[in-house]
């Protein structure tokens, strides 16, 4: 394959920035519809912070959560997509520079990603 | 107040603060968190977590406007990116340790320094075209279409720059937003790149740098899908509108306007925080 030149690079990665943030955007408004079916319902208190419901806080849970069709579920699994799209950006770059055959860039590119999955492997398991 | 009110209010605001943000270029986070905090008495975390979401959402989105001018530059985007998410996730812990009258007193001095800045825009030094033995290394050089074709630019001071990215990733995390005024302060101010080159850069490092706190402030609770859904929607319409007609409209009498604005929330939130309302 020929070596794709930084602006083949940045076109790609735009692409797959606009999907990523269009899938998130639908789920999240997927979600969002479904739990407006109860419209009138009273909104919880938000006036003091309290960390809320684990379910909405672990990936795992979310994902459970949206497999039983859970509103909140539903509208939390689009915002982790959002939350991914960035970093598959950044896996982008490490395979766009490892074709562009540049060392350096390579490891910096891998040093962003391992420091974006330290912080979500840390927190969000 | 009914869901239903609840949801359509705030999705209706933040169409107009990403519009806003957009055509201001101070992005749409740092007004829509005094605007849930001040207006619905929502928890400035629960503020922060939904606009942090909508800063990934709208700088993602953006994207494709900004690749086509061909300016933004991945290489020195990426190298600057370690500075910004260790700041970020420094700036998530941090949030967690300040109360939300420190958070509210630090963001309403940010709001100021924001409006303050928005007036005093004046354009960087020229940029050098000999490379610093550092920048030459890294590959922090680049070329940008100039009055007399492709003209070549490096990035001078680099630990500097590295260390202001660092400050802005903090601010980042500590307050949920883009920071990307900070961002482009490092490159254009302190790195001496172009400014289109650092405005593009920034934008694409805004998302980056986000989703590095994202993780934090998820698994701390502070992104509640019920205020973090019509906040993103509405963000993301909002910026996509207010970008494309940013290339027609004349913004100088609305930034002014749209300044003293942030100017005012920035003092309602000292304020408050100071006096403990927030």
């Amino acid at each position: 394959m020929a070596k794709p030149t930084d602006q083949e690079l940045d076109i790609a990665i735009a692409g797959m920035l606009r999907f990523g943030v269009t899938l998130a955007a639908l789920v999240v408004l997927a979600g969002g519809l479904l739990s407006l079916r109860h419209p009138w319902t009273a909104i919880p208190d938000y006036s003091h912070f309290h960390a809320g419901d684990l379910a909405l806080r672990t990936i795992p849970g979310i994902f459970r959560g949206a497999l039983g069709l859970e509103p909140q579920s539903i509208m939390q699994l689009g915002l982790i997509l959002l939350i991914a799209t960035p970093v598959a950006r950044v896996v982008f770059c490490v395979v766009g520079f490892a074709r562009q055959r540049s060392r350096l860039y390579v490891v910096i590119s891998s040093a962003v990603l391992l420091i974006l999955l330290f912080s979500l492997a840390n927190t969000a398991f | 107040m009914t869901l239903f009110a609840f949801t359509s209010q705030i999705f209706l605001l933040s169409i107009l603060a990403g519009f806003l943000g957009a055509l201001t270029g101070l992005g749409g986070g740092v007004v829509i968190i005094p605007v849930l905090t001040l207006l619905f008495g929502v928890d400035i975390r629960y503020a922060m977590g939904a606009s942090l979401v909508s800063v990934i959402a709208t700088s993602s989105g953006a994207a494709i406007a900004y690749v086509r001018e061909g300016l933004s530059n991945i290489r020195i985007g990426m190298f600057l990116e370690i500075a910004t998410t260790i700041g970020a996730i420094f700036g998530a812990y941090l949030a967690a340790r300040v109360s939300s009258h420190g958070i509210a007193i630090v963001f309403g001095v940010v709001l100021l320094c924001s409006a303050f800045a928005s007036f005093s825009k004046k354009p960087g030094p020229v940029p050098g075209a000999v490379p610093s033995p550092l920048a030459s290394r890294l590959e922090l050089v680049g070329t940008y279409p100039g009055p007399n074709g492709p003209t070549a630019y490096s990035a001078e001071r680099v630990p500097l720059g590295f260390g202001v990215m660092f400050g802005a990733g903090t601010l980042s995390g500590l307050l949920g937003i883009g920071s990307g005024a900070v961002k482009v302060l490092a490159m254009d101010q302190a790195m001496r790149l172009p400014f289109k080159v650092s405005t593009t850069t920034s934008n694409f490092m805004i998302g980056v740098t986000a989703a590095a706190s994202a993780g934090i402030y998820l698994s701390h609770g502070y992104i509640d899908p019920r205020i973090a859904m019509p906040v993103m929607l509405g963000v993301l319409a909002g910026s996509l509108v207010g970008t494309h007609v940013l290339v027609r409209a004349h913004v100088g009498t609305l930034r002014a306007i749209f300044a003293v604005v942030i100017a005012a929330l920035g003092l309602e939130m000292i304020f408050n925080g100071m006096t403990g309302r927030i």
